[in-house]
């Protein structure tokens, strides 16, 4: 069953000046995750608010646990957890603060929404943060703080919105932790990122969009198939540089590629032909100095497909994205 | 409807605790009116002539607790703004919570504190000689007057929070509008000195006929005002009674449409 599905997803602003998504559709299956992966500005935020019931697309279609996201807004918000750069918490109060009222919110009884509130902060490592004011945290307790308050309801759908965006890298790999966690559990990830490592980390299934809509999607291996599949690599001293550059070409079939002292071309079996490219040096009495299979990185897939590299380096700072002039 | 008055009151309590955690917020909101009713005591009011029995201060206080009241629409039109810029509005929306809630609470919660504020204001000027002759009943319909008026512009707040949505342009725009408002107005100094025209506009101007309202409610003669004769001059009572009326007719269902379509 998909319990997020998006049919043709239009939105321009400024008049139709900008258009921020171009007849976007996806679907995420049930207890899944989907990584939508693309550069800043190229329609992720926008699909995400429209999916949370933030902003109505101009045409096209979507359902979030079999629900219209557009007639039904209410009865989406009651499935859905949402965190991300925008859909903040209130940095004034303390985490513990945010947590109950985010849990009065969700018409959690007092006792309750406490209980949760606790349960959460030891959850997400937070104790010692918890009575102090959100302005004191760093990155990303903030986030994780953020992440908390979007499942205080035990939300089946979750959507993060470049969760970790703007953390350093140890930020980084405990929100990876904690994402792990949830998916374990059994919830229906959306995520998006403008990391190709972290949707590669992630998610089960891929969508790279770029302009608005998707330009691929499929898993990790198989996108990386799309852009040429495996190649084979051996590298080798000068002197067997030769012997060594005929023995790959004889299994890849197609012209091999050498740099210093390094030869390689495409396969199509991949471990079958690495073995047989270690019989064939070892008969040849050729000791390599590194072999091996060489997949295509994500990187790789990005250029390939839009024509452009991912803008990975690009942080905007939290907030700044309002007006619906992100796009 | 319960989880209607639920939601506005959660979100009423969380400006509350705002307060608590940051009571420096709390401090500043205050220091602003006691500091005016000083410095119009003590700096005007030796040179401003009045026969009025206790002195200039009688008239002074009505339009100090009229002039920190119209400062509601720039507090929650900035509050507003804030919160929309840092994405907890956002984070309110995906909630599955009563429409409304978030801006019904906000206006709750900004009239809570003019209530505190008002108070803290009526206390420095009784401390400075102002002394309300009318009685208890009176003097109190005179707050409750007031409560109204600034939850009336509370709205307005909102509406121009939602529209302009940077804070510091909306600061801009609140002040804009609320000082000519305050300062063309019988709040200060008698309108008698103002040309023809500004005459007629201070006197149909509610911040006139809310400091008229007051005077009359805390037994003064409003020597201020009615120099052109109009009529709001002449019921300040009944005209401030239906600028409140009208302005919550219009702002309330303005606002909360705004507010739902805010994003589109």
């Amino acid at each position: 069953m998909k319990s997020v599905i998006a049919e043709n997803l239009v939105k321009t602003y400024r008049k139709g000046e900008v258009k921020a998504l171009d007849g976007l559709s996806l679907d995420v299956e049930e207890g899944t995750v989907l990584g939508v992966l693309g550069p800043n500005g190229a329609g992720k935020t926008t699909t995400v608010r429209i999916l949370a019931t933030l902003l109505q697309p101009d045409s096209g279609h979507a359902t979030v646990a079999g629900i219209d996201v557009i007639k039904h807004p209410d009865k989406v918000r009651e499935q859905i957890g949402l965190s991300g750069q925008y859909a903040a918490v209130d940095e004034t109060l303390t985490g513990w603060d945010n947590l109950v009222m985010f849990g009065r919110l969700y018409h959690l009884g007092r006792q309750t929404s406490i209980d949760r509130a606790n349960e959460l902060i030891e959850r997400f490592d937070l104790t010692e943060a918890a009575r102090r004011p959100i302005k004191t945290y760093s990155g990303g307790m903030r986030r994780r703080l953020d992440l908390a308050a979007s499942l205080i309801v035990k939300p089946k759908i979750l959507f993060l919105d470049e969760p970790t965006t703007g953390l350093d890298p140890r930020g980084r790999q405990d929100m990876w932790g904690v994402i792990q966690e949830l998916v374990k559990g059994g919830v229906t990830l959306l995520l998006t990122t403008q990391y190709l490592e972290e949707a590669d980390q992630l998610a089960d299934e891929i969508a790279v969009i770029d302009r608005g809509t998707v330009i691929a999607r499929g898993t990790s291996d198989s996108l990386k198939k799309q852009v040429g599949g495996e190649r084979l690599e051996i590298t080798v001293e000068p002197a067997d540089l030769d012997q060594a550059r005929e023995i790959v070409a004889k299994i890849s079939g197609h012209a091999t590629h050498v740099d210093l002292r390094t030869v390689s071309a495409p396969v199509l079996h991949g471990s079958k032909d690495l073995m047989e490219a270690l019989r064939a040096m070892d008969e040849a009495k050729i000791h390599p100095l590194d072999i091996g299979l060489k997949r295509p990185s994500l990187d790789d897939v990005f250029l390939s497909l839009t024509g452009h590299v991912a803008e990975e380096t690009v942080v905007e700072p939290i907030g700044k994205k309002k007006r619906g002039g992100k796009k | 409807m319960k989880s209607a008055i639920h939601d506005s009151l959660v979100i009423t309590k969380r400006q509350l605790l705002q307060l608590a955690r940051v009571p420096e917020l709390l401090v500043f909101s205050t220091i602003q009116p006691v500091m005016f009713v000083l410095m119009f005591r003590y700096v005007f009011g030796g040179s401003i002539d009045s026969d009025q029995p206790g002195g200039y201060v009688q008239l002074l206080m009505p339009g100090i607790f009229v002039q920190t009241v119209a400062f509601t629409l720039a507090s929650t039109a900035i509050g507003l703004a804030e919160d929309m810029k840092k994405g907890l509005i956002d984070r309110f929306r995906s909630l599955p919570i009563s429409r409304g809630a978030v801006i019904i609470g906000r206006t709750f919660g900004d009239a809570l504190l003019n209530i505190l504020v008002l108070t803290v204001m009526a206390l420095a000027g009784y401390a400075v000689g102002w002394r309300p002759t009318s009685g208890i009943v009176q003097t109190t319909l005179a707050f409750v007057f007031l409560f109204m008026f600034g939850y009336a512009l509370s709205w307005i707040g909102i509406l121009v929070g939602l529209s302009v949505k940077e804070a510091r342009t909306v600061q801009s725009v609140g002040f804009l509008v609320t000082f000519p408002l305050t300062f063309v107005s019988n709040a200060f100094a008698p309108t008698t000195g103002m040309p023809r025209a500004l005459q007629y506009f201070a006197e149909w101007n509610p911040v006139s006929t809310m400091v008229a309202a007051c005077r009359q409610l805390f037994g003064l003669k409003n020597e201020f005002g009615a120099t052109a004769n109009s009529w709001p001059s002449q019921h300040p009572l009944e005209t401030s009674l239906l600028y409140v009326v009208v302005l919550m007719a219009i702002f309330i269902p303005l606002s909360i449409r705004k507010y739902k379509n805010y994003s589109n």
